[in-house]
């Protein structure tokens, strides 16, 4: 299983994580070793089996009510932001890169 | 009654709590001195709050008659810093989280609370519950209190060591593919895993939500059965918890063997497992037999499969809940001053390294061109391994094998090569991927350092585990000398 530089810093750009270069060395070559092992899933014969999405059996789609109930309130559900203003995030603009 | 109360079970210390053999008080005291003697050896706690204990103490006392009718009571208790504590820190061991003071209690703190649980603090965690031996900390490694230079097991490490060291008279962990079993097995301690669903997930910071489970660390299989009871059941906040009622646990104490089947998987002895370990798990399973259990030999075909299943599910599934750590809603910030920009920095600076490399593979598994090959493909390997688990248990009404291939290993011996790491959970993770409970209980010593003997049941057949880890104990209970850590002084104890 080979996997490429290239390769490790566009999966880098899709979990917004950057990585130094020593990083993405670390991680190309780790990535490599670690998917190399799991290749071994490719040995069974899975023809026919069905994925297993939830091991509860019968539990789907459960609801509540659609009723209003209290909710935290504004002022608690900002309280642990590094920047709020008036019972709302702060966020820096959002710029071509974002 | 004098002196060394924390070496009391919780059950113990109820139980001479109600005869007024002592005060609560008395009680918080002892377990607030042993942790100023041992936490600078252990390094248990993230956070520790003997204020608020005290102050707790005061109210329960103060209300008494009525509280006193919860067996839990006024027992000094740790909670894995994964799991929500309203307005005390939750850090997860990360950076990621510093200065989080969640707005809420998760559901199993909110009903040890109502049951009278008096609250010591946070332990120690591999960093968002990734990793075996709670090395990944951002906070420390913490110690195995029985000997020097060896981890405590992980995720949960902190937790098993506080109530190992006698810091806390039991602990929450979670356990999404052996970190409570494992650092119970490590710390000769009780780990019990609920099936997936006894227990609400609402307020567990998720890591890999199909496989978390809260679980419990005690210091016996009757403490696991009041904790168990005390937290488990429906929630209506966790649409994964399931509806069926609560049985009482302790019901399942002492009851008798005679009849049991109990299927030893033929692919769990086939692994590299430590002499030791080998040799205390066969002695295990012959006191099983001799106490009425009838015991055979089963299989697990595609247990080979499980942990690449495992790690491709869990990473695939962490990518994706931890993508909401983006330096907006809680914990630090990268001052950019574009916005794609900051997440990139923010999550560059406070996650950890396992964390990264679970992310970035989670993110490959799960990205165009590679799903079917792998993330579909081990859900599929993933009903294979459940298969092979409900046809044993059609035969058998639970499972035994070791819970670790090796007792407490030192303590940076497997730090730098992640697969050396997650080869430690393979007798562990199957049970995961199948959702069933199992515990780990111990089962003598191998070289000084505890062996744990895993029972794997059935949906919802914690009793069954309960009763069999039970009659175990009490036909083997460990001299006071042998039974380590709670027994020493802090300068005795195992330190980094």
């Amino acid at each position: 299983m080979s996997i490429t530089s290239e390769q490790t810093e566009h999966v880098a750009k899709l979990a917004r994580l950057a990585l130094a270069p020593e990083e993405i060395a670390l991680y190309t070559r780790q990535l490599a070793q670690i998917l190399a092992h799991m290749h071994v899933l490719s040995q069974v014969d899975v023809n026919g089996v069905e994925p297993t999405l939830h091991v509860i059996p019968d539990l789907a789609n459960v609801t509540r009510p659609d009723a209003s109930r209290p909710g935290l309130g504004a002022e608690l559900a900002v309280a642990n932001a590094p920047e709020q203003a008036d019972g709302y995030f702060r966020v820096p603009r959002m710029g071509k890169e974002g | 009654m004098a002196g060394k109360l924390y070496r009391l079970s919780a059950a113990d210390a109820s139980r001479a709590l109600r005869a007024g053999e002592f005060s609560l008080e008395e009680l918080l005291s002892s377990y607030l001195a042993r942790h100023e003697e041992v936490e600078p050896a252990t390094r248990a706690f993230i956070t520790h709050d003997a204020g608020r204990a005290r102050e707790r103490v005061r109210r329960l006392s103060a209300g008494w008659g009525e509280k006193a009718e919860k067996v839990l009571a006024g027992i000094p208790a740790a909670i894995k810093d994964n799991l929500c504590t309203r307005e005390v820190a939750t850090t997860c061991g990360s950076r990621m989280l510093t200065g989080f003071l969640p707005p809420y209690d998760a559901t199993v703190v909110e009903r040890l609370q109502a049951a009278g649980m008096v609250l010591l603090g946070k332990t120690n965690l591999d960093e968002f519950a990734m990793g075996s031996s709670t090395e990944t900390s951002a906070y420390g490694a913490t110690a195995n209190p029985w000997r020097r230079g060896r981890v405590p097991g992980g995720s949960s490490g902190g937790s098993a060591a506080a109530v190992a060291a006698g810091q806390a008279a039991y602990a929450l962990g979670s356990d999404t593919g052996g970190s409570v079993r494992q650092p119970a097995a490590f710390c000769g301690l009780v780990g019990l895993k609920p099936t997936y669903g006894r227990v609400s997930r609402y307020g567990l910071v998720a890591y890999a939500s199909s496989l978390d489970q809260v679980g419990t660390i005690t210091r016996t299989v009757e403490d696991s059965a009041l904790v168990l009871g005390a937290i488990a059941g429906h929630d209506p906040l966790d649409s994964t918890s399931v509806a069926a009622p609560v049985p009482d646990y302790r019901a399942a104490l002492g009851r008798r063997l005679d009849g049991l089947r109990l299927g030893v998987p033929r692919e769990y002895l086939a692994v590299a497992l430590e002499e030791g370990v080998r040799r205390r798990v066969e002695e295990a399973i012959s006191d099983l037999e001799r106490l009425g259990a009838q015991v055979g030999e089963c299989s697990l075909p595609h247990s080979e499969y499980a942990l690449s299943a495992y790690y491709i599910i869990a990473s695939a599934e962490a990518s994706s809940n931890l993508a909401r750590y983006d330096g907006i809603r809680h914990g630090p910030r990268a001052w950019e001053e574009e916005l794609g920009a900051m997440y990139r920095e923010t999550r560059r600076l406070a996650f950890g390294s396992e964390v990264k490399r679970r992310i970035m593979l989670g993110t490959y598994v799960l990205s165009a061109g590679y799903y079917d090959a792998y993330y579909l493909r081990a859900q599929k390997v993933r009903t294979l391994v459940k298969r092979d688990f409900s046809l044993a248990l059609e035969r058998f009404d639970a499972l035994v094998c070791p819970t670790s291939p090796t007792v407490a290993f030192g303590l940076g011996d497997r730090l730098d090569d992640p697969l050396t790491m997650y080869a430690v959970d393979v007798l562990t993770i199957p049970v995961n991927l199948a959702g069933l409970p199992a515990m780990s209980v111990p089962c003598g010593l191998w070289e000084g350092l505890p062996v744990g003997l895993q029972l794997i049941g059935r949906p919802l057949g914690e009793e069954t585990l309960i009763t069999v880890g039970h009659a175990l104990e009490q036909c083997r209970p460990l001299d006071p000398e042998r039974r380590g850590p709670l027994y020493r002084s802090g300068g005795e104890l195992g330190a980094i």
